[in-house]
């Protein structure tokens, strides 16, 4: 089996490739990897994407028509080491540092890229929750044009998205984070690098000015097919504050909505208990957050969670 | 783009040298530097992405040569363990402080380990040892219990602190 790999140094170059049937590579540290352990041979063509500049940018950009709110332009090379520092997306989108954070070790996380972990598709991807929680598009384009699509309708299943074999991932955009908005990550693992999540969950919230919940969302990692926005969230929040008891019934609606997998890393119903304790976790941060408290990247760590526990408690830190 | 030659002929930059090879592009760099280049210094270790043997900077990063594509690194700088030393004669005081702190047991992750540290230490001269810790994870150690590398990385930052003022000593 061999590779042509063409090193793209425009995007209309690596279009062209794409819509010449090449495959997009990045980081390589699923492509390559998957290769060799098996799951799908290295595609006969490639087009590397890694020099492209312009796909490696963070910014704001103006709404659309129907919804002029502005947007979090998160470019498809953006590194998750370039997330977990970025000033703007640790203080305004730190679901998302959290998540980079967590993510392999200080190599995987130099050369992989946002945009290659959505389009991997992992139900087990660390970025999916928190962006499913904060409401994330993401923007794919052809030869024949771009269109943005809602990442709920973008993961189909594992490893499987609705894009186009000839649509590149060029960029992930979040709608605003306003006010008073704050967002977590957090995840059970069993070791602190080089590990995927065994379940994990994000959060979003936004508080009313005497503190209980205005608006709130939960996505959930490596409990079914793809990351899961979990539903009637409302009933249970909306002019609640998130105290104990609302926090555990979000912790049972997590584990009722869960439809995990037993593996080698977890049973079945080990991952459904856990899911709600995360789930009520990344809730419980993302209120503190939204409360104005700064909670260290990643909340694993200053939190505690997972193989972080004995570490931070023995720094006093946990809680 | 043609299908018919996958074999291309491209120069890899490695620690200074520019090196002529022809490869297919679905090589990892870390086949071509051993293989092609022969410089064995950089390990195969689990090929997986998981252990950290085959650690190499590419313009100044870690990256896990065994899942990286050579070809993706044209233009690009590689530094492997065989350009860390400033000469053959002198050692590297990340090399000098790991084997003096004991940190070198069968020796198979030194080379990534030090890599890996370089990195660490360019980016954050004066780490933590939590930050020690976090900059070398990614890099398995399966004889040392990791404590007298963490030791060795943190006297090489300390000795960087000095190494400025009279004299060390």
């Amino acid at each position: 089996m061999t590779t042509h790999l063409l090193v793209a140094t425009t995007l209309d170059e690596a279009l062209a490739a794409m819509a010449n049937g090449a495959r997009p590579i990045a980081g390589g540290t699923d492509l390559v990897v998957g290769a060799r352990v098996g799951k799908a041979p290295l595609p006969t063509e490639l087009v590397a994407i890694d020099r492209l500049d312009e796909l490696d940018i963070v910014g704001m950009v103006p709404g659309g028509s129907d919804d002029p709110t502005p947007l979090l332009f998160v470019g498809a090379m953006v590194s998750h080491a370039t997330i977990m520092n970025h000033p703007l997306l640790a203080a305004s989108y730190s679901g998302l540092a959290d998540a980079s954070a967590l993510v392999g070790s200080p190599s995987t996380r130099n050369v992989g890229t946002i945009g290659g972990n959505v389009m991997n598709a992992s139900p087990a991807m660390d970025t999916g929750a928190p962006l499913l929680a904060m409401g994330a598009m993401a923007v794919l384009q052809s030869v024949s044009g771009s269109r943005t699509v809602p990442l709920a309708e973008l993961w189909t299943g594992p490893g499987t998205t609705s894009a186009g074999p000839d649509e590149l991932c060029v960029a992930i955009l979040i709608p605003r984070r306003m006010g008073e908005e704050g967002s977590a990550y957090v995840r059970l693992e069993y070791r602190r690098a080089m590990e995927i999540a065994v379940v994990g969950a994000g959060a979003a919230v936004t508080l009313n000015d005497d503190g209980t919940v205005a608006k709130a969302a939960v996505a959930l990692t490596a409990v079914g097919p793809t990351i899961l926005a979990l539903t009637g969230l409302e009933e249970l929040l909306i002019g609640t504050p998130l105290d104990d008891l609302s926090l555990s019934a979000v912790a049972m609606l997590a584990s009722e909505q869960a439809s995990p997998i037993s593996d080698l890393r977890a049973s079945d119903k080990y991952r459904r208990h856990t899911v709600g304790v995360m789930a009520k976790r990344a809730l419980e941060a993302a209120g503190r957050r939204a409360a104005g408290e700064t909670i260290a990247i990643p909340v694993n760590r200053a939190e505690g969670i997972g193989a972080a526990r004995n570490a931070a408690a023995q720094n006093g830190a946990a809680k | 783009m043609s299908n018919q030659e996958t074999s291309k002929s491209v120069f890899l930059n490695v620690n200074g040298v520019s090196y002529p090879v022809t490869i297919d592009g679905g090589r990892n760099l870390l086949s071509v530097l051993r293989g092609e280049i022969g410089l064995t210094g950089t390990k195969e270790g689990c090929d997986d992405c998981e252990c950290g043997a085959c650690m190499v900077l590419v313009d100044g990063q870690p990256v896990n040569s065994c899942s990286y594509l050579a070809a993706q690194t044209q233009g690009r700088e590689i530094t492997t363990i065989e350009g860390v030393a400033p000469s053959p004669e002198e050692m590297d005081p990340l090399q000098t402080n790991i084997l003096e702190a004991g940190g070198v047991q069968c020796g198979f992750c030194t080379p990534g380990m030090i890599l890996s540290a370089r990195a660490l230490l360019e980016r954050t001269p004066h780490p933590s040892e939590e930050e020690v810790r976090i900059g070398l994870s990614g890099n398995l150690c399966r004889c040392t219990g990791y404590a007298r590398i963490v030791e060795a990385v943190q006297r090489t930052a300390a000795g960087a602190k000095t190494a400025t003022g009279d004299t060390g000593q």
